[in-house]
């Protein structure tokens, strides 16, 4: 093996360099500056962007990680630039999305003693890391950075962060790598069990209303034609989780639509009705469940599943197949019987029809005044014709974006589920966009979220990402309005907000925009958008007090999903 | 659910903030932490953790899965009292002069299979193994007698199957490949 004396810092962007790394997101600082300062001659080969706050950065590489399947990398200085990597870092746990998050540490001998921009790194990221390491010597550098990138990657994804003290970074040593393909504490992928997958297919097999529930896992697996292939054999209606949207395309026949509290009428209804439920890579969310005592308890369960500690947390499987599922899809395709369930996929059917009817039409071709998200929803679809990039933040305007984007394509979704973190949207909306600059990117952000991460407009102009924003404004934190609503007696403690001119702000950091509040002007609006070059902000002054429904308020059952 | 006594017995790899990451598990779900002890296992370089806990069945499972899901950790159980063997060590610390003035605490040393480690002219350190309720009866009949200073360890257990399951798992990990190799 070749080896050759380099810095610590240097060794750091070689050990980039051999996983492939070519992006990173990141913010300089007095711990991390001897990195930096190497970045600095390895632009040709690697593109550091700089985001307008840490939490930016963790967020842009989630969004890129997600749209590419690969890792997001971020860097940032100790103290202060680590901790606010915490919620990025925390979401991706939650989400299990591959980052790794280097921060600079105080040098080795001051560790422990309060210096200057120190902080617990360790201590702080362990419960919202899948792993972490602080490394204090420079020749262990190319050993941890190749297992930060195997964990990260493998079994169930997830964020890595590593601390290097800055006397690491300086120290020289003799450089070689060698990428990490086994840990032996840590089984990434279980051995399948056959006599599992012959006992679910058997289940399956002789199921009358079967429901599959189509979770991330399925996306993270690369597993999305396997699926395909598994729930048309049997002809299985298959719903989805929030983080499984765009596993498969939505105008497939056998998509019935979302699970969970804003979720479709039938998925949750038919939740209670079926005999036999699938649970594809997904987790059993509470948001999914309602009360998990009043959840499908009529029916059997399957679940196939890479993380052990799933099974059986919150619904207990009858069978399990621990295993990386498309694996498991292809152990299990050829015991799967052709079969037909029309009567029982008929019956999502009229239950899409009875939605549409009561809560969809409205929604998505109002005849009401005020514009809807729905219908901003609708017209991005009839453009973009299921071929874009969606990515949200989160409230009531997630929940619309899921419920009516059209998809084509997998790995088309990005949204903060487990964590609901709002200020996600834009950064990660601009880690799409470097992750994936051929395609359409549409954030679709709230007035609230879009104002808890607004300085990442800067980053968005700065790189010339040409992100569709698209800003829907009802002056309030809605989700939390709508609750107030309905369970505090309209009692809108601290939601209303007094909003800036968004489209000055925009302006400011040389974004062209505009804003719709008439119908008539929708349409046009939102040709324009898409017409631009470069990143764009479309400003829709949407209904003030409208509320997301269907909803399964929390702690109901699915099947007393409110449709108003 | 009833609740009672569980051994858990993790096995990991030696590396720092690993106790952190395992207590984490136990302070999300409100658990407390009865017993604790570390220690390197049979097998050089992997450190075995002996957790007591009181909690019910399902929890147990479930926080056990959480523990071995840690990318250090090797393998994790949790054994219920009646599959384990275990003991407990205490020592005692009482003043040489309640020894020198009567029998009884030697009664007490032969009648609970304690040993004496240390005598000087100011104390006396007496040792016993034992279960909990033991170490705690003779620190309860010793007390009379003024104990200047008590302590007690954490557990230590073993199985009650013929072989350590640790490394009956370590084989099993090359010979039956329970990993598919990436």
């Amino acid at each position: 093996m070749k080896t050759r004396k380099v810095s610590g810092s240097e060794a750091v962007i070689l050990s980039l360099l051999e996983e492939g790394v070519d992006t990173i997101f990141g913010y300089p600082g007095g711990a991390i500056m001897p990195i930096y300062d190497l970045l600095y001659d390895y632009q040709d080969k690697i593109n550091h962007i700089l985001t307008r706050h840490e939490q930016g950065a963790a967020h842009a590489a989630q969004g890129y990680a997600r749209v590419t399947g690969r890792v997001g990398v971020c860097m940032v200085t100790s103290g202060p630039g680590a901790t606010n990597l915490t919620t990025g870092l925390a979401d991706a746990m939650l989400d299990s999305t591959p980052i790794i998050c280097i921060s600079g540490q105080v040098i080795s001998g001051l560790l422990g003693t309060d210096a200057f921009q120190e902080t617990d790194v360790m201590g702080f990221s362990m419960p919202i890391t899948k792993w972490n390491i602080q490394i204090t010597k420079a020749e262990d550098i190319p050993e941890m950075m190749a297992r930060a990138f195997f964990i990260a990657t493998t079994g169930r994804p997830g964020p890595v962060m590593i601390d290097i003290t800055k006397d690491a970074q300086f120290a020289e040593f003799d450089f070689s790598y060698e990428k990490c393909r086994d840990v032996r504490s840590y089984v990434p992928r279980p051995k399948l069990n056959m006599n599992y997958v012959e006992k679910a297919a058997e289940l399956i097999n002789n199921a009358k209303k079967p429901l599959a529930l189509v979770g991330q896992g399925v996306i993270l697996s690369g597993a999305e034609k396997e699926m395909l292939a598994f729930i048309e054999k049997a002809e299985i209606p298959a719903a989805w989780t929030l983080l499984g949207n765009s596993a498969m395309p939505t105008d497939h026949p056998l998509n019935v639509g979302m699970l969970g509290m804003h979720g479709n009428y039938g998925p949750n209804i038919k939740t209670n009705e079926s005999d036999l439920l699938i649970a594809l890579g997904m987790r059993f969310d509470d948001r999914v469940t309602g009360n998990v005592k009043t959840y499908g308890t009529q029916a059997k369960v399957v679940h196939f599943e890479i993380d052990h500690s799933e099974v059986n947390k919150i619904v207990k499987a009858d069978v399990a197949v621990i295993a990386d599922i498309k694996e498991t899809f292809e152990a299990i395709l050829p015991l799967i019987k052709k079969n037909k369930h029309e009567e029982w996929l008929n019956q999502f059917k009229n239950a899409y029809q009875y939605e549409y009817e009561k809560v969809i039409q409205q929604d998505i071709y109002p005849e009401k005044e005020g514009l809807t998200m729905g219908e901003v929803i609708r017209i991005i679809n009839e453009k973009m014709k299921g071929e874009a990039i969606l990515v949200t933040d989160v409230g009531q305007h997630q929940m619309i974006a899921n419920r009516y984007f059209k998809f084509n394509n997998s790995r088309s979704l990005v949204t903060s589920g487990g964590l609901g973190t709002m200020g996600f949207g834009l950064p990660a909306a601009f880690g799409a966009q470097t992750g994936q600059p051929d395609k359409t990117v549409v954030a679709v952000i709230g007035d609230g979220g879009f104002q808890m991460t607004v300085q990442e407009l800067g980053t968005i102009w700065q790189n010339k990402a040409p992100v569709k924003i698209v800003l829907l404004n009802n002056n309030f934190l809605g989700m939390v309005r709508q609750w107030q609503q309905m369970f505090f007696d309209k009692r809108y403690s601290s939601t209303e907000l007094t909003n800036p001119d968004f489209i000055t702000i925009a302006k400011g950091f040389g974004i062209t925009g505009t804003t719709v509040s008439r119908r008539d002007d929708l349409e046009g609006a939102i040709a324009e958008m898409f017409k631009h070059e470069g990143p764009y902000l479309l400003e829709v002054k949407v209904e003030k007090e409208d509320n997301v429904f269907p909803m399964v308020t929390a702690g109901a059952s699915v099947s007393d999903i409110r449709l108003e | 659910m009833e609740e009672k006594e569980f051994t858990i017995t993790a096995f990991s790899e030696n590396s720092i903030g690993l106790l952190n990451r395992i207590t984490i598990i136990f302070t999300r779900r409100g658990l407390n932490i009865e017993s604790l002890t570390v220690s390197e296992s049979a097998i050089h370089g992997i450190f075995k953790f002996t957790i007591v806990i009181r909690t019910n069945q399902i929890l147990i499972e479930k926080v056990v899965k959480q523990i071995e899901k840690i990318v250090d950790v090797l393998r994790a159980y949790y054994l219920c009292q009646d599959e384990i063997i275990f003991q407990e060590i205490a020592l005692y610390k009482v003043p040489t002069k309640a020894l020198t003035q009567s029998t009884e605490i030697e009664g007490l040393v032969r009648k609970y299979n304690a040993r004496i480690l240390e005598v000087t002219s100011g104390y006396t350190v007496i040792e016993k193994t034992g279960h909990k309720d033991e170490t705690q009866q003779l620190f309860d009949d010793m007390k009379k007698f003024g104990v200047l200073q008590f302590t007690r360890s954490g557990r230590v257990a073993i199985t009650k199957a013929t072989k350590e399951r640790l490394s009956a798992y370590l084989e099993k990990l090359d010979t039956e490949k329970l990993r598919v190799r990436i």
